[in-house]
């Protein structure tokens, strides 16, 4: 632990430390271009400099030096701003004048910092170098003459994303960042490029020219597009949500989030349902609440009372969503319940059996993981990341199921679950050497029935078990008992007379004919063309909620914007639907709803916790694993959800990154 | 530098090139090479494997040879890394071809102590026998390019050619040894001055005379 002086004041300052971050410490900002504190250390835009003894004298890049025992650094002097001036003037030398019609412009570190550091005018009458533009996909715009070369993107790519694709071709004044051939980046982050240029040379494409960063309004929001539940900022402008950023928060995602994250926004505007609608002869007609809601009510007296209304949750809804329907069949008597809309029926009676133990920041410290069918990368690219970062320190990593491209070093075991019942010994033998282990246990892995086989594994290894879901609204639902023992098919039997879909699109409505279906969501999808009934409702930006992610970790959103037309916020449709049914459901407003649900589930009011489920269940004994993971659940990684399906920008990821080659070769 | 381009990604350089191998003599080499860093650090070896790819090449084509992304796509299959980190190496050092040269490859030095002792004159003899800047000859022999210091100020001006360099430079020791080239002779390395070995200074030592025949003392004249 050594202890330096900045500018007169002692810090002391963990080992291994830089100068630049014992300034930090110390609170004085030091200008960056090129070092990122998540990636590794370039030294190349060289705007870090700052005066330290002992040492030659003369100005050091402050990022690149160790800070040792007894160094004196000031960061106040006249010769570290007349040396930043300097650099600042040589990175504006080829650096054009095209801030006004530039989208980093408001939220550049260049402009910034050229604020302090910049002269008012230039003195350098040379031809400014021009770049040819690349192309990098249709995620990422590029304007290649506004590159600083501070390379961010090319370790990005590299270490984070595990994918080596960006480079820096040529040399000297001739360097160009480019992928290869200019392909498109094909990566689940590769979006996350754009915010790490502290130039405008890597914007995004579908927000470009779009807006000013000062018109928005910064909203705090989870995304939903997996059940990682990173945190986003939701940026939105009037009634539009115009783009989405991530939010750093080191035990959830860093400071990265998907490409699906980002950009499946677009989709909030498109296929929207913004009006009720009945089925009659056949069709979906329009219709108004009132007519929806005495026609829910007919279904629902035409029965006795009991199993004679159920709602199936979706993946994307939140918590009070839930917790409302649950209330509104509580007291119409039901308790026909379920969230996983695909048919799965694993047991949830002890939720450490299906909740993600190691947590996220906890996995990378894992030194043996085992994955049962899980293709990480799309069902949860941001774990994928951790998972990257845990071999980088020496994990061993096997996967039963396909094979998918992982990144990282991983032996995969075949699709044969029977593999479980005798492990290979190399299996055996990384988790006997590993201090912490883990098994995670995918999609793929739930769907083929694995889930206590797993649990025995994980309980012979040793290991953590671990779940990963694909819903965002997965752990919440089961929290708040969106479960039937049989899954959906207990429903089906159950032959309820109304069938409440909270947005549940991934549903098999052809078992519920005799039921009335009303679908409340937001997007014209696959539940609202089996509804009988549409109820506009809201999407996740629209309504403040509480989702839990897959490591049981309880975070709140803010509503951004309102809903589009007639739309309501679920839990109101719920409440006017409940006066309609006749029944009492005690709340009138949202907060006496999150208040009630809070009573019911405290841990749902644990903001940023992760919630307790106790210990994991005694792993079942002699259970054998048989079956076959003959694919992944998830066939298309950008159109995984209705918001997605919506958007023009992941339909465009699709067909280009996807299914790219595909299309060209049916071109030639 | 400037103007140093990738050779374009056509059907027609997919065609030519797709699928080559070194031959196995280079394969040896190639994996002499690779055998000299430690297990799993096999892409260090990436610089002397792109070169022994551009001699192939150049035997292939009879030239100096260079580098088509087929070839680079294989070296880096080679030495399993990817291909965009073979591609920053190959662009980075110009001694890697990055588009087809001619059989002689004329490096013109026009840094500063060269270009003081009459590189501009070199040049200018160059272009009158037809040489263009980046350009393959008509008759396929010869390719001109202004290269940065190669470090034999003393001797400036200089040139080199594929493998050799040519010193002490006038327009017409520079024809002498390009016609001898073209002829097929292999002309005399080295300085061209009549009398001088390698780089000792011009007309005799200057400095530490008493030294040319016998040792000396010199600490007295400290």
């Amino acid at each position: 632990m050594p202890k330096v002086t900045v500018d007169g004041q002692e810090v002391v300052v963990p080992d291994g430390a830089t100068v630049l971050q014992a300034c930090e410490l110390a609170g004085k900002e030091i200008p960056r271009f090129c070092y990122h504190e998540r990636l590794s250390i370039a030294g190349n835009c060289r705007m870090c400099l700052v005066e330290v003894k002992p040492g030659p004298p003369k100005p050091q890049a402050s990022c690149a030096l160790p800070a040792t025992e007894g160094q004196e650094i000031r960061t106040d002097t006249p010769m570290v701003k007349t040396a930043r001036e300097g650099v600042m003037e040589f990175l504006l030398i080829n650096h054009p004048l095209d801030c006004p019609i530039c989208d980093q412009g408001g939220e550049c570190d260049l402009q910034d910092q050229a604020m302090a550091y910049g002269r008012g005018g230039t003195r350098y009458h040379e031809n400014k170098r021009a770049v040819t533009s690349k192309n990098m996909g249709p995620l990422i715009k590029t304007i290649m003459t506004r590159c600083i070369h501070c390379t961010r993107c090319v370790r990005f790519s590299e270490e984070i994303a595990g994918v080596d694709e960006i480079g820096a071709l040529y040399r000297g004044e001739d360097m160009q960042i480019t992928t290869y051939l200019e392909q498109a980046a094909k990566h689940e982050l590769s979006a996350n490029v754009i915010d790490l240029c502290p130039v405008g040379a890597l914007t995004s494409g579908p927000y470009a020219y779009e807006s000013r960063p000062w018109e928005l309004k910064k909203t705090l929001g989870i995304d939903v597009s997996d059940a990682v539940g990173a945190n986003i900022r939701i940026d939105s402008r009037g009634r539009e949500v115009l783009r989405v950023l991530p939010r750093i928060n080191d035990d959830v995602n860093e400071e990265w989030i998907s490409d699906k994250a980002r950009y499946q926004v677009d989709g909030l505007t498109r296929r929207r349902l913004d009006r009720v609608f009945i089925r009659r002869s056949g069709k979906l007609a329009e219709a108004s609440w009132d007519e929806a809601f005495k026609a829910i009510a007919k279904a629902h007296k035409s029965s006795g009372p009991g199993a004679s209304i159920a709602a199936i949750a979706g993946d994307m809804v939140d918590c009070e969503t839930m917790f409302a329907a649950k209330a509104l069949l509580k007291a119409s008597g039901s308790s026909l319940m379920e969230s996983r809309q695909t048919g799965m029926d694993y047991d949830v009676s002890n939720l450490a059996a299906v909740n993600f133990n190691s947590t996220f920041a906890g996995i990378e410290e894992a030194q043996a993981i085992l994955i049962i069918g899980s293709h990480v990368r799309w069902e949860a690219p941001l774990v994928n990341v951790r998972l990257r970062k845990a071999v980088k320190r020496g994990a061993k990593v096997f996967v039963v199921g396909p094979e998918w491209d992982t990144t990282y070093k991983a032996e995969f075991l075949g699709t044969d679950l029977s593999v479980l019942n005798k492990l290979p010994a190399s299996v055996t033998d990384a988790f006997k050497a590993a201090e912490k282990s883990a098994v995670i246990l995918g999609a793929a892995g739930f769907a083929a029935g694995a889930h206590e086989a797993a649990l025995g594994v994980a309980g012979k290894l040793k290991a953590e078990f671990n779940a990963l879901h694909t819903a965002a609204a997965r752990m919440g639902a089961l929290m708040l008992g969106f479960a039937q023992k049989g899954g959906i098919a207990d429903i089906v039997a159950a032959k309820p007379k109304v069938v409440l879909a909270l947005g549940a699109d991934e549903v098999d409505w052809s078992a519920f004919g005799d039921s009335l279906k009303v679908y409340s969501g937001h997007h014209g999808d696959k539940g609202a063309h089996a509804a009988d009934i549409v109820l506009p409702a809201s999407a996740y930006t629209e309504k403040a909620g509480t989702y839990v992610s897959t490591e049981g970790r309880v975070q709140m959103a803010d509503k951004a914007i309102f809903a589009p037309g007639d739309a309501r916020e679920d839990w109101t449709i719920l409440r006017a639907l409940a006066d309609a049914l006749g029944v009492n459901v005690g709340f009138d407003s949202f907060g006496e709803l999150r208040a009630a649900m809070v009573a019911e589930v405290p841990a749902l009011g644990d903001e940023g916790m992760i919630a307790d489920y106790g210990a994991l269940p005694a792993a079942p004994k002699g259970v054998k694993a048989a079956g076959e993971i003959a694919a992944y659940p998830i066939k298309d990684f950008y159109l995984t959800n209705p918001i997605a399906r919506a958007s023009t920008v992941m339909q465009q990821c699709s067909a280009e990154l996807l299914h790219g080659d595909a299309l060209k070769e049916a071109a030639e | 530098m400037a103007g140093r381009h990738i050779a374009p990604d056509t059907p027609e350089l997919r065609a030519r090139w797709g699928g080559w191998t070194f031959t196995d003599a280079n394969r040896e080499k190639a994996d002499w090479h690779i055998k000299k860093y430690p297990e799993g650090r096999q892409k260090s070896a990436v610089m002397p494997l792109l070169d022994l790819a551009q001699r192939q090449v150049g035997e292939e084509t009879d030239t100096q040879g260079w580098l088509p992304l087929p070839v680079i796509e294989y070296v880096a299959d080679y030495l399993d890394m990817p291909v965009i980190r073979v591609l920053e190496v190959a662009t980075f050092y110009m001694m890697y071809n990055l588009v087809p040269v001619g059989k002689f490859h004329v490096q013109v030095c026009g840094t500063t102590p060269c270009m003081l002792r009459g590189s501009d004159a070199i040049i200018e003899a160059c272009k009158a026998r037809g040489m263009r800047f980046g350009e393959v000859s008509a008759d396929g022999l010869w390719t001109l390019t202004e290269v940065e210091c190669m470090g034999n100020c003393a001797t400036a001006p200089m040139v080199q050619i594929n493998d050799g360099n040519y010193e002490d430079l006038t327009p017409e020791r520079l024809n002498a040894v390009l016609d001898a080239l073209a002829t097929g002779e292999q002309p005399k390395e080295g300085t061209q001055e009549p009398g001088r070995h390698t780089s000792e200074p011009a007309g005799g030592p200057t400095t530490l005379k008493e030294m040319v025949d016998a040792n000396h003392d010199y600490r007295s004249a400290w």
